[in-house]
């Protein structure tokens, strides 16, 4: 079942610094340094090339825009970046003939600023990079809000308004397809399933660069003159769009490769590397949400990669697969980017599921409610993702007599979705609920999630659908499940799991000043939004009623409180990690989770024998309990089988013989 | 560490803590419900968007109480569900940590579950197919071959044209003239034909409960009835590039008299400029040569002017003025 290390070789990982290595300055090898190098270099060349190719076509000259300089440079800085950073030393030694570098463990700061193949680093080094792509475009969010203060005085005019409008809602989707399975997925589930490692560290590294390749890309579409066709891009004003438009295409297409390349990773590590007794029974939820969500990526996201791959030949190769005048169809685009788009909608619901059902059972120190109708439902909600995408296309024209399938589908999904609730609901049944920070923001996940299902049965409903479709009430319902759902969850697990990652504890106070601004700030921004779109306003708009000036300019105003409140918790971040930080207790949640029973910090191998795993984490409440893990690797249960002790009365009430740090849940323990 | 003896007991005696926390929580939902409700049908539903200008507005209105009504149980348990948690299972401060009950799973609770998510996912499903076929596809964009449509005899093309910043309307029974004001009879079934001469744009009559997307050479058409007379807002809802915003105007529903006459009025008044104009067709593709003002007329047939409507070809007398037939479109020519 479990892939041994031996099997992973070249993964480099088993190796052990020594006294000279340790002495080599750090910024001698490849970082972000030569990667940026190797982006300029690819850049350069691509335009050349692009310049030499296309500077003679008809619609260039017409025009003065070559779109085949901008792609081919954009696409040739990636590959320049990665070539910088190291991603092919690997694979062209090994076609060379050469044998590879040795890839040692590395410590200090340095190492974030590297290609590295350890998991704990990438997942540290992604949730950077998310925090990164969430901050940027929520200050693109900030600028366009002020616009809709008010319906007719400008701030920022159409043309910016709709390319920050753009720029928000792409980078906002590229980042939320990340922004759990990047840093969580690639850090917690190989200490989850008690592997070493993820199974292709190097795709692991390779998707996180991609990943802010792809933050850079979409950021040179101002340069090119911005895009002004919002996150969905549809043709043919993608087709006749300014040349930010091809940084939106390439960009889409480096940030899927990523999530492709993570996704499988994530299928491949779960399916593989879980330790001996990890059976499907016991794995975490969150590790199901991996699973699934990994599926979603993998199979989702081709779909994106090849639309985009047509939008550039469009725009490059004077093709017409959009454009209806010349034999094309504006539906394609609908079709293939919806086929992608809703699919990953899942892909960012499902990881904050499974986040939340991490942190819920802790926080009540209860057993997850209806394991098996958990991983059903995510299962479930998976495999029906990909026949829904035609409800954004109800009002379009398009198959009119498939309207009541894919309403159907569209509320049969709830029914999955719904199991999320019975397990919390159940989860929290007579528990002993602590108000941490997690927890509160898991309990707020709960409740904005319900708003954002909810609403999301009317836009399923035909005819209501031709009232709220393409209005700010869209708008507000998706943000209500990606922010409200997704973002809550991922606050919440990262004060949950910075102790573990960084051995810190966030500061509570600034944490709950944070919480609290978010969630209700959060709700008056949105909230009014709903009722702005049922009252008729489309989104992406300008200019709009005065009626629905008072309503605009109250969420703006409490916009711009939700954005002070990630100012605090910037702020916290850096209090409580380099100003004061606090060293965070072992197992400060009391966790019977395996990632919190190992040492800190997290050894570089993580587990110096791969453990038994004996029972799932959830056994809370139970009388002597069975550890969660041998982490000798059953050295301890043959020795008691040995001494003629049945190997489960031998766990019974014996912590001790897992790892020591598995003690958990002492009753006296003051909180 | 360990649930305590009470916890443990799950059977159903009367001092069993599962039924005492049922019994609460359902007398919560059952007491909001009953308030709620009536509420809902009584007072909020008249004020539900978009109004009941025509037959799909008034529909969408009724459908977004039914759905609210449906809802609100849910979101009351749910809400109350998670209050009565926070609040009565809290873990006292400075407390000694224990565990809660060792609850897995409960085959009733996840059987009603599941049962109950069933029975309103179905009925929110009937109920909407029933909502979207009835009435002629709920205002919704059909495409160019509808497949729910409207029985009555009298049924009023209008062309609506998509095109980068503004909406146009074409009336092809009265000669085909173009304007940038929608005029529309009252109590009169009007079957918008809805396209787009350059990018994808959404036809949106807020107050009309209309809402198609005009695609460019596709021919998008929706139905529904008047049944007041008033303004009505037209906006763009997908969008189409920088002035995406600034792409609205006004239309008026008003009595068939005072329709048929502005529209007779406004065929003569425009029959220089009509002769302008393309050829009427269900869609345009860009003239290379800018011939027929940038456009000439699509030669494919469009089914739709011959798919809905088998009764128009009656007595004419029903709407005065309106001509009717969807055979002799291009006989206003």
């Amino acid at each position: 079942m479990a892939m041994t290390e031996e099997a992973r070789a070249g993964t480099g990982q088993h190796g052990r610094i020594t006294a000279r290595e340790r002495q080599r300055n750090p910024w001698l090898g490849q970082s972000v340094i030569t990667g940026f190098a190797g982006a300029a270099i690819g850049y350069l060349l691509g335009h050349l090339f692009g310049n030499i190719i296309a500077s003679n076509y008809a619609v260039v000259k017409a025009s003065g825009v070559n779109n085949v300089s901008i792609c081919l440079g954009l696409a040739l800085g990636t590959l320049g970046w990665l070539a910088g950073l190291g991603a092919f030393n690997y694979a062209v030694a090994k076609i060379l003939g050469y044998e590879p570098a040795k890839e040692e463990e590395t410590t200090g700061w340095q190492r974030y600023f590297k290609m590295t193949l350890d998991h704990k680093v990438v997942g540290l080094q992604y949730l950077i990079a998310v925090l990164g792509f969430f901050f940027t475009a929520g200050l693109f969010a900030e600028a366009f809000r002020t616009e809709l203060l008010s319906p007719y005085s400008h701030f920022i005019g159409p043309d910016v308004y709709l390319q920050l409008v753009s720029e928000h809602g792409t980078m906002m989707m590229m980042m939320a397809t990340s922004l759990v399975v990047g840093p969580f997925g690639n850090y917690l589930v190989p200490l989850m399933i008690g592997a070493r490692g993820m199974a292709f560290p190097r795709l692991e590294a390779t998707s996180l660069w991609l990943f802010v390749a792809g933050y850079m890309v979409i950021l040179t579409a101002p340069v090119y003159g911005g895009f002004n066709t919002g996150w969905t891009a549809y043709a043919p004003l993608q087709t006749e769009a300014r040349g930010g438009m091809d940084s939106y295409l390439i960009g889409f297409g480096v940030v899927g490769l990523g999530m492709i390349l993570n996704g499988f990773n994530q299928i491949v590590t779960i399916t593989n590397l879980r330790a001996p007794g990890m059976r499907w029974t016991r794995l975490p939820i969150f590790v199901w949400a991996m699973l699934t969500t990994g599926f979603l990526l993998t199979l989702a996201t081709p779909v994106l990669f090849v639309g985009a791959y047509l939008g550039v030949l469009d725009r490059t190769a004077q093709t017409s697969f959009y454009v209806n005048a010349h034999g094309g169809s504006s539906y394609l685009w609908e079709n293939l980017f919806w086929f992608f788009g809703h699919p990953e909608v899942y892909i960012m619901a499902l990881p904050g599921f499974g986040l939340v059902g991490e942190m819920l059972t802790v926080f009540s120190r209860k057993p997850l409610f209806a394991y098996k109708v958990a991983a059903a439902g995510m299962i479930g909600v998976a495999l029906l993702s990909f026949f829904v995408w035609q409800h954004h296309l109800f009002q379009s024209g398009i198959n009119p007599d498939m309207r009541p399938l894919f309403m159907l589908d569209t509320e049969l999904i709830s029914i999955p979705t719904g199991f999320i609730y019975l397990v919390g609901m159940g989860t929290l049944w007579r528990g002993r609920i602590r108000f941490t920070l997690p927890m509160m923001f898991s309990l707020a996940m709960y409740f904005n999630f319900l708003i954002g299902g909810i609403t999301g049965v009317y836009l399923s409903d035909v005819p209501v659908n031709v009232t709220v479709h393409g209005s700010f009430f869209v708008l507000a319902h998706f943000h209500y499940t990606i922010m409200g759902g997704l973002v809550f969850a991922f606050f919440g697990a990262v004060y949950y799991y910075m102790p573990r990652v960084t051995g810190h504890m966030l500061n509570e106070t600034l944490g709950k000043i944070h919480f609290w601004m978010m969630f209700v700030f959060f709700n008056l921004t949105f909230f009014p939004l709903l009722i702005v779109g049922f009252l008729g306003m489309p989104r992406r708009v300008f200019e709009y009623a005065p009626r629905l000036q008072g309503l605009n300019a109250f969420a703006t105003v409490a916009d711009y409180l939700l954005g002070l409140s990630f100012v605090v918790f910037v702020a916290n971040f850096i209090w409580s990690m380099w100003i004061d930080p606090k060293p965070a207790p072992h197992n400060p949640w009391q966790s019977r989770g395996i990632e919190w029973q190992l040492p800190d910090p997290v050894p570089f191998h993580n587990f110096d024998r791969l453990p038994l795993i004996l029972s799932d984490p959830y056994h809370y409440g139970e009388e002597d309990p069975l550890p969660v893990a041998d982490f000798r690797g059953g050295g301890a249960l043959a020795a008691l089988a040995e001494a003629g002790v049945a190997p489960f009365d031998a766990y019974a009430g014996r912590p001790e013989i897992a790892h020591p740090a598995s003690h958990i849940s002492d009753p006296g323990r003051e909180v | 560490m360990t649930a305590t003896d009470g916890d443990r007991r799950d059977g159903g005696r009367a001092d069993d803590p599962n039924r005492r926390h049922w019994r609460f929580l359902l007398l919560v939902v059952l007491v909001g419900t009953i308030i709620v409700e009536p509420l809902l049908w009584f007072v909020i539903r008249v004020h539900m968007p978009p109004g009941r200008q025509t037959t799909a507005a008034q529909g969408d209105q009724f459908d977004a109480t039914v759905l609210t009504m449906m809802a609100s149980p849910v979101v009351i348990a749910v809400l109350a569900y998670f209050t009565y948690a926070m609040v009565v299972w809290r873990h006292p401060k400075g407390a000694p940590l224990v565990d809660g009950p060792p609850i897995r799973s409960n085959l009733k609770v996840q059987a009603s579950w599941l049962f109950m998510t069933s029975a309103i996912v179905m009925g929110a499903f009937v109920f909407g197919t029933y909502e979207l076929i009835v009435p002629a596809g709920a205002g919704g964009g059909e495409g160019p071959s509808p497949i729910w449509t409207p029985t009555s005899k009298t049924i009023l093309p209008v062309q609506v044209i998509g095109q980068q910043w503004q909406w146009t309307y074409r009336y092809p029974t009265y000669g085909g003239f173009e304007t940038t004001q929608l005029v529309l009879p009252d109590n009169t079934w009007i079957a918008f034909h809805v396209t787009s001469l350059d990018v994808i744009h959404s036809f949106w009559a807020y107050q009309l409960g209309v809402k198609a997307d005009a695609n460019p050479q596709v021919d998008d058409v929706a139905f529904t009835k008047t049944q007041q007379t008033g303004k009505v807002t037209v906006r763009c809802d997908e969008l189409c590039g920088i002035w995406h915003g600034a792409m609205y105007n006004y239309g008026y529903v008003v009595s068939r008299s005072s329709f048929n006459s502005w529209a007779l009025r406004t065929e003569k008044r425009q029959a220089p400029l009509t002769k302008l104009l393309p050829p009427f067709s269900w869609t345009y593709s860009p003239s290379a040569n800018g011939a027929g003002g940038g456009y000439y007329p699509s030669s494919i047939p469009f089914p739709s002017s011959e798919s809905y409507g088998k009764g128009a070809s009656g007595p004419e007398g029903n709407l005065p003025g309106v001509k009717v037939s969807h055979k002799g479109l291009s006989g206003g020519q």
